[in-house]
């Protein structure tokens, strides 16, 4: 019964009775996301070897995240499919701005700012990106899914971004948003022949591709590949990584007794190596807790696309899972030295404005998704 | 309407398959990571804690004092001193070059060493000091100290650096000390250290494993960059030990202070062979090496004609002369060739065959008997004694007298000499001839000993002992061995034989008609016996002795050597001493009253400290 209250009270009477959407947000998921972000208020707590360096601006940029998210998720999911394309045009649009005027930070990251906060267009755009292909796969029924034609806009959809972010450059980040328009594209049902077609092409491509790659990205696929070969240079902060990591052990060195951190023997501690801190610090239970927490994030983003009952709101939120996934998967395995250096943040615990409050703005569009989850869309159309 | 609610439904049906594929796909990735974060923290857990020990701690060095060297008195000869220095933090100044500048209107810095400065600063991290300045006297520093708050970055820091209070008067024997060079380096990490000194020469480098001690080290938790963080464990060092040696500062700066250039004179004592002094004019500033030695100076030194970094007591070889004529005599005793009555005419020279070796008395001697020949010096005499004893035989003589043997001293580089044997002229390809022989009588020809040795063999013609001439008389207040008499064998000479050519050396101060009676020592003293010597630097020739060859008439560095050899006091000897003076012409006109001169500063010297020996000297 209260199955068709809600139903009637999202389709009749969009727009009013707030409260009772609030009532509808999954608070048990706010609540994990606040416990990730504690887990990265303790961690920059040590890296800042108090509150005042990192871990209360994150607290205070997480407060603010959660006013936004909380706010996104009010908004009907109609109305954000409807101004998809509107967003992703900006995010294009700011991506080209950063390419002209953006600074450029430690070799690739580049950013603009807009007053207080460093936005990285790179990281809205991979949002944004969702946002259209799944406004676009919304419209698609099975027998266009199989058309190549209809393929043709979604895949320009992606090739576009992914080819402004590796130009900033930005090869990592360009890899992830890639691999999330597959993610979308195969959710979507497209025919896996096509992704192995895809794939073969970019395997004759990426030897070219290497020979347009930077030194420093090169040497980042080099000192992967051995990281023993360079201990002072590019190989340097993956072996300082991976003796913290090691020497945290089981248990832990303990909260603040972190030697590797603390006498800054790891590098870029507060961003990138967070991870490693937490391990350092906390040991393998720390770690694996927090790993724990991370994948439950992922989850729930899965199963808000099993419930939803559009694709729109599927595609979305596969999409935003897969996306704070390769977030996830790229940092850990990059401070463990499982695939080279990429310079990606930890999302929800690593310092940074911008990264926090483009996660947070996906978790708002995730509940958008849960809490609208039976809207009706029009039909598919042929 | 059914159309398009099955579409519907076959697009979850595919989205939920491949929504289940990703979802697990990925949770099978975030598997592989925590199995990596297994295996690395608790596989690899031990080796990565090792290294993040090593990451950790820092070992560091801490400088042990050096040890001192002090006189048998006590008197420190070769001490330390505090060395202020400046140092510079780049760190702590905005602007490196400004704090120069305005140290500069202080202390005035040369435009090379700026440069200096300046490259060590960029060449360092930014917190290691550099130095600016060394050795700043007391004022220079109070100067600096005024005006620190004009001077960011710029430190007052107090390390050590070696001091000889005697300065040149004992540099031959203590030698100097000098920054580490690659050689030196023996795998004792302390040469490692910034400032760090070794000993170079003489007992500062014999003893330099003594004097250095053994380094301190303090475990350090460093950061990444290497700046300290705090100390984790400390172990202090072992300070070197003091050595204190038998020479006596006083004493030697009295003989310094009476000897002209090219002169070296050695006083043992003649019971133990310890040196009382040992000095070599001219000499030089060993604390000029603390600093390191400027290049024109170092020319000058080497390029000396008279050699003032040469210790010429035991690195200077000079023939004996007659001075050695003792040992002709006793090893003719030894050999029964002679008997001490029998009576050598001389008429003022002595033929061989077709050649004649010339007296230094042209009208003769007449007979001499072997305590005549002693005490006139007769040359003919040891001429035939020498012929009837062999080459071969006076030479193992000479060695058990300490003459062309090497005498052990601590004084690293001393010259063992030469005593010539037949075997080491056949050696070189060449016959020995009976001619030659005769000349070695004299202590002429291949003979090249130094005047360490000399007074060696003059220690043990007094005491019939094997005494060896040595320094060392304490280490770390352990006393050294050879300090006693009985720690040195007899040479197994009868003394009956030592007595015979005693005598000959007291008639030679003490008789009338003696070589060197202007060697006597005033009565009150005791009596001293000893031995003159004059050697030839050059060949004089028949044509020149006929036309009433002169050797004052001869360029200085064409004039004989002086030597002369004595002990004291006759009946109970004490000490031992050996003179020579470089073209200084007779051993009796130039080296024996400044033998005497040195007996005298000896007993002076000696009369209060050891009385038991000035009294026992007594007759």
């Amino acid at each position: 019964m209260s199955g068709t209250f809600e139903r009637r009270l999202l389709t009749r009477d969009r727009g009013t009775g707030l409260l009772q959407k609030l009532w509808l947000i999954p608070w048990s998921f706010v609540l994990l996301l606040c416990a990730v972000a504690a887990v990265g208020y303790v961690a920059l707590y040590s890296a800042g070897g108090g509150p005042e360096a990192y871990a209360a601006k994150h607290a205070i940029r997480f407060g603010f995240g959660l006013v936004l998210m909380l706010g996104i998720a009010m908004v009907d999911i109609r109305i954000i499919a409807r101004f998809a394309w509107v967003g992703y045009l900006g995010g294009i649009a700011l991506l080209v701005l950063v390419l002209l005027h953006g600074n450029v930070g430690k070799g690739a990251q580049r950013w603009i700012d807009i007053g207080p906060l460093q936005l990285q267009p790179s990281e809205l755009m991979k949002i944004m990106l969702v946002l259209a292909l799944a406004a676009w796969f919304q419209r698609a029924s099975g027998e266009r899914i199989g058309n190549p034609l209809f393929l043709i806009p979604p895949a320009l959809m992606v090739l576009v971004p992914v080819g402004l972010i590796l130009k900033q450059p930005n090869l990592g980040t360009g890899l992830i948003t890639a691999m999330i328009g597959g993610a979308v594209f195969f959710a979507a049902g497209v025919r896996l022949w096509k992704f192995a077609l895809i794939l073969a092409a970019v395997g004759v491509a990426a030897p070219i591709a290497y020979e347009h790659l930077h030194d420093y990205q090169r040497a980042r696929i080099t000192t992967f590949l051995d990281p023993e070969s360079d201990p002072l240079g590019a190989g340097y902060n993956i072996i300082q990584s991976k003796i913290a990591l090691g020497s945290g052990g089981l248990w832990g060195k303990g909260f603040l007794q972190g030697t590797q951190g603390h006498l800054n023997f790891l590098p870029e501690k507060q961003t990138d190596f967070i991870f490693t801190m937490i391990a350092e610090e906390f040991g393998l239970v720390g770690a694996l807790t927090t790993l724990g927490l991370l994948a439950l994030v992922v989850l729930f983003c899965f199963a808000v696309a099993l419930r939803c009952r559009h694709q729109f709101g599927r595609l979305l939120a596969v999409g935003l899972g897969t996306n704070f996934f390769c977030y996830v998967f790229v940092n850990v395995a990059m401070v463990t030295g499982s695939i080279p250096v990429g310079g990606v943040p930890l999302p929800l615990i690593s310092h940074g404005g911008s990264a926090m409050l483009t996660t947070m703005l996906g978790f708002g569009l995730l509940l958008s998704v849960f809490v609208h989850r039976d809207a009706e869309f029009g039909p598919a159309r042929d | 309407m059914r159309g398009v609610r099955r579409e519907e439904e076959q697009r979850r049906s595919i989205f939920t398959r491949r929504a289940l594929a990703l979802g697990l796909g990925q949770l099978a990735l975030f598997g592989a990571l925590g199995t990596r974060l297994y295996r690395l923290q608790s596989e690899e857990g031990e080796r990565y804690r090792t290294l993040a020990e090593e990451n950790r701690l820092s070992a560091r060095l801490i400088p042990p004092p050096r040890g001192r060297i002090l006189d048998r008195n006590g008197q420190v000869v070769a001490g330390n001193k505090l060395n202020w220095r400046v140092l510079l933090v780049a760190e702590q100044t905005q602007d490196v070059g400004a704090t120069l500048e305005t140290f500069s209107r202080i202390l005035p810095l040369a435009e090379h060493e700026r440069a200096r400065i300046e490259r060590e600063v960029r060449r360092r991290r930014r917190f290691v000091p550099v130095t600016v300045r060394e050795f700043l006297a007391w004022e220079e520093m109070a100067r600096i100290e005024v005006n620190a708050p004009d001077l960011p970055g710029i430190l007052i820091d107090v390390g050590t650096t070696r001091l000889y209070p005697e300065g040149e008067h004992l540099a031959h024997m203590v030698g100097y000390v000098a920054p580490p060079a690659e050689r030196d380096m023996d795998g004792d990490p302390l040469l490692e250290l910034p400032g760090i000194r070794v000993g170079r020469a003489g007992l500062e480098r014999f003893h330099d494993q003594v004097l250095r001690g053994r380094a301190g080290a303090v475990q350090l938790e460093v950061n990444a960059v290497g700046r300290v963080i705090r100390e984790v464990e400390r172990r202090e060092g072992v300070p070197g030990q003091d050595v204190q040696v038998s020479v006596d500062a006083e004493l030697q700066k009295a003989i310094r202070g009476r000897i002209e250039e090219g002169t070296s004179v050695v006083v043992l004592d003649a019971k133990n062979g310890e040196v009382l002094a040992m000095a070599s004019q001219p000499s030089f500033d060993p604390n000029l090496f603390n600093a390191g030695v400027s290049a024109a100076q170092w020319r000058q030194w080497t390029a000396s004609r008279s050699t003032p970094l040469i210790n010429k007591a035991t690195n200077g070889l000079y023939a004996p002369g007659s001075t050695f004529k003792m040992v002709v005599a006793l090893a003719a005793l030894e050999a029964k060739v002679l008997t001490p009555g029998e009576r050598v005419s001389c008429p003022g020279y002595y033929d061989l065959g077709d050649t004649r070796f010339h007296c230094w008395s042209r009208y003769g001697h007449g007979g001499v008997d072997m305590r005549a020949g002693l005490k006139y010096s007769c040359d003919c005499y040891f001429y035939e004694a020498a012929k009837r004893t062999g080459i071969d035989r006076i030479a193992a003589m000479a060695n058990r007298f300490g003459l062309g043997v090497d005498l052990d001293i601590e004084l690293p580089g001393t010259r063992k000499g030469l005593v010539p044997t037949r075997a080491w002229r056949q050696a070189q390809g060449k016959p020995w001839n009976l001619g030659d022989t005769v000349v070695h009588g004299i202590g002429q020809g291949f003979y090249q000993l130094t005047p360490l040795s000399l007074a060696t063999m003059a220690a043990r013609l007094a005491t019939g002992r094997a005494v060896q001439p040595h320094l060392t008389r304490s280490i770390g207040g352990r006393p050294a061995r050879g300090g006693k008499p009985e720690d040195w064998p007899s040479l197994g000479i009868p003394d009956r034989d030592l007595r015979l050519v005693r005598e000959g050396m007291w008639a030679v101060v003490n008789e009338e008609g003696g070589t060197a009676r202007v060697a006597r020592l005033p009565g009150q003293y005791g009596v001293l016996a000893g031995k003159t010597g004059s050697v030839q630097v050059r060949r004089v020739s028949r044509e020149q002795r006929e036309r009433g060859y002169k050797a004052e008439n001869q360029p200085r560095e064409w004039r004989p050597h002086a030597l002369f050899v004595a002990y004291a006091p006759y009946d109970n000897p004490l000490y031992a001493v050996s003179v020579v003076v470089e073209h200084g012409m007779s051993g009796a006109g130039a080296a024996a009253p400044l033998a005497r001169d040195v007996m005298l500063e000896v007993f002076n010297r000696f009369r209060a400290a050891p009385a038991q020996r000035v009294a026992e000297g007594r007759p």
